[in-house]
């Protein structure tokens, strides 16, 4: 079965890079000129448009924006409703940008979790490390870009407590995640601190299963699913932007909720 | 006012050019602002409905979806909100303060509304003074008004339903709000198809949205309008 999260028609991921720095530079013009294509774009509602590049340009910098407008609605002692743990889905949903049948498992025994950037600790964890570390247990609600939701159980690592761990510089704007299925992702530092964000390890009481993320991924009640990597691989702490997978196609960024 | 003095050059006498028109050109502007937007909204709303739909096996085809993916829905749905709501506010705002609301939407009775629809399943649906609003017109514009409301507020909730967590238990969950959110978007279409035939049915209010319309008596109501 094909993900209905992979898009009908994927954009070449190099245009986007491209433009990049062009669109960073172009928001109040792009504003503008988005601002005037909005009526005539709305007429070919029905028609194959292929997003023009100055529409593009456009909704990429009020996204951008929009970025800001969420993290300023963030509120980083706001808790998630958490359910009882009856309500736990067996197993979870499985999702990522390829089917379930292409899920390459990893070893426990021989993964390591790299720590770099602006860290004062930067030596490799194996998953024993992690393990030694205090746990967490939150029962949280997790909601898809596209829609759907489930009640999930999540025992790991509070981010937080693994960051002090390893002496990372809190200020610093970005966590980013490396994953051995190659999805890389980031969040905002405020969101990694929630007491909600976990390096999760274990679902419903159970170490997590191949299809999501044995033996560490990322799970944290404040963002929509697609910012809860799997397999995470590496992390790394810095001020330098660091994307992810599916905001270089095109979804926002912070996809906070 | 220097745009009315353009369309009747000499003809205005001064008491003239102080009676408004039934469309006052902040509210065409508005009227027309929001319609692009709520077309972008609507459409775009259908592209990201397609990734995971409500109803099992109801889809917008890709003729009626803006956004050639998901992501491209969202971002216009994304940008579109900011106009739908900014635009909302300064017309509900303008409604209240300027009395166009109360003039043109109250009372509703609903004798009256009974018999417009009686009038009309009889046929009799003539509508010489556009001015005045029937019983129908007004609840429409009502529900209508009210379901934009709803989009916005159920749309919010279902942005951040972490952050408004405590609205979302109120309105029965995230998929709860995220199925009213797609129903307000179906009264919402429902109230645009009648609104539209209507409006091509009786050319004459579709020009007065776009030129202004008649003057109103100088009260700013009509006889009928007072007596309604």
């Amino acid at each position: 079965m094909r993900s209905p999260f992979r898009p009908n028609l994927p954009p070449d991921a190099a245009v986007l890079d491209e433009h990049k720095p062009l669109i960073r530079s172009l928001e109040r013009r792009g504003l503008i000129r988005g601002g005037l294509s909005l009526g005539a774009l709305v007429m070919l509602t029905g028609c194959d448009v292929r997003r023009p590049e100055a529409v593009e340009a456009a909704l990429l910098a009020i996204s951008r924006f929009n970025d800001g407008v969420q993290a300023l609605l963030f509120d980083p002692n706001k808790l998630a409703p958490t359910y009882p743990a009856s309500m736990i889905l067996r197993p979870p949903k499985f999702n990522a940008y390829y089917d379930v049948m292409d899920v390459k498992p990893v070893s426990g025994a021989t993964w390591r979790l790299e720590v770099s950037g602006l860290v004062a600790d930067k030596r490799a964890w194996t998953l024993s490390d992690l393990q030694a570390l205090p746990q967490t247990s939150i029962v949280i609600e997790h909601i898809c870009v596209e829609g759907w939701s489930y009640i999930g159980g999540w025992t790991g690592v509070p981010l937080r407590l693994f960051l002090e761990r390893v002496g990372a510089d809190l200020r610093a704007k970005y966590v980013a995640f490396k994953t051995a299925d190659d999805y890389p992702s980031s969040i905002d530092m405020a969101s990694a601190l929630h007491p909600q964000t976990l390096l999760a390890l274990k679902y419903g009481g159970d170490t997590l299963a191949d299809p999501f993320g044995y033996p560490m991924r990322l799970r944290t009640a404040v963002k929509l699913g697609y910012k809860n990597p799997k397999w995470v691989t590496a992390i790394e702490v810095t001020n330098k932007y660091p994307g992810g997978y599916w905001e270089s196609l095109g979804f926002p960024w912070f996809a906070g909720i | 006012m220097g745009r009315v003095k353009t369309e009747a050059p000499g003809v205005e006498t001064p008491s003239l050019r102080k009676r408004r028109r039934l469309h006052p050109w902040p509210l065409r502007i508005m009227h027309w602002v929001n319609a692009v937007v709520m077309l972008i909204m609507i459409a775009s709303g259908w592209g990201i409905y397609d990734d995971d739909v409500i109803i099992r096996g109801f889809h917008f085809g890709s003729f009626w979806r803006l956004g050639d993916w998901a992501a491209w829905s969202l971002n216009w749905h994304f940008a579109g909100m900011w106009f739908l709501v900014l635009n909302g506010l300064a017309y509900l705002a303008y409604g209240c303060a300027s009395g166009r609301f109360r003039e043109k939407l109250l009372p509703i009775r609903p004798s009256e509304v009974v018999q417009t629809v009686v009038d009309t399943l009889h046929l009799r649906i003539a509508h010489p003074d556009i001015t005045v609003y029937n019983a129908v017109q007004k609840l429409l514009y009502i529900i209508v008004i009210l379901a934009g409301i709803s989009q916005v507020i159920t749309g919010i909730v279902i942005w951040k339903p972490v952050q408004l967590s405590g609205l979302v238990a109120l309105l029965g969950g995230f998929q709860t709000a995220r199925v009213l959110h797609f129903a307000g978007m179906a009264v919402i279409v429902g109230f645009l198809i009648v609104h539209v035939a209507l409006a091509l049915l009786v050319p004459k209010t579709l020009s007065a949205m776009i030129a202004g319309g008649p003057r109103l008596k100088p009260s700013g109501h009509t006889k009928q309008g007072r007596a309604a």
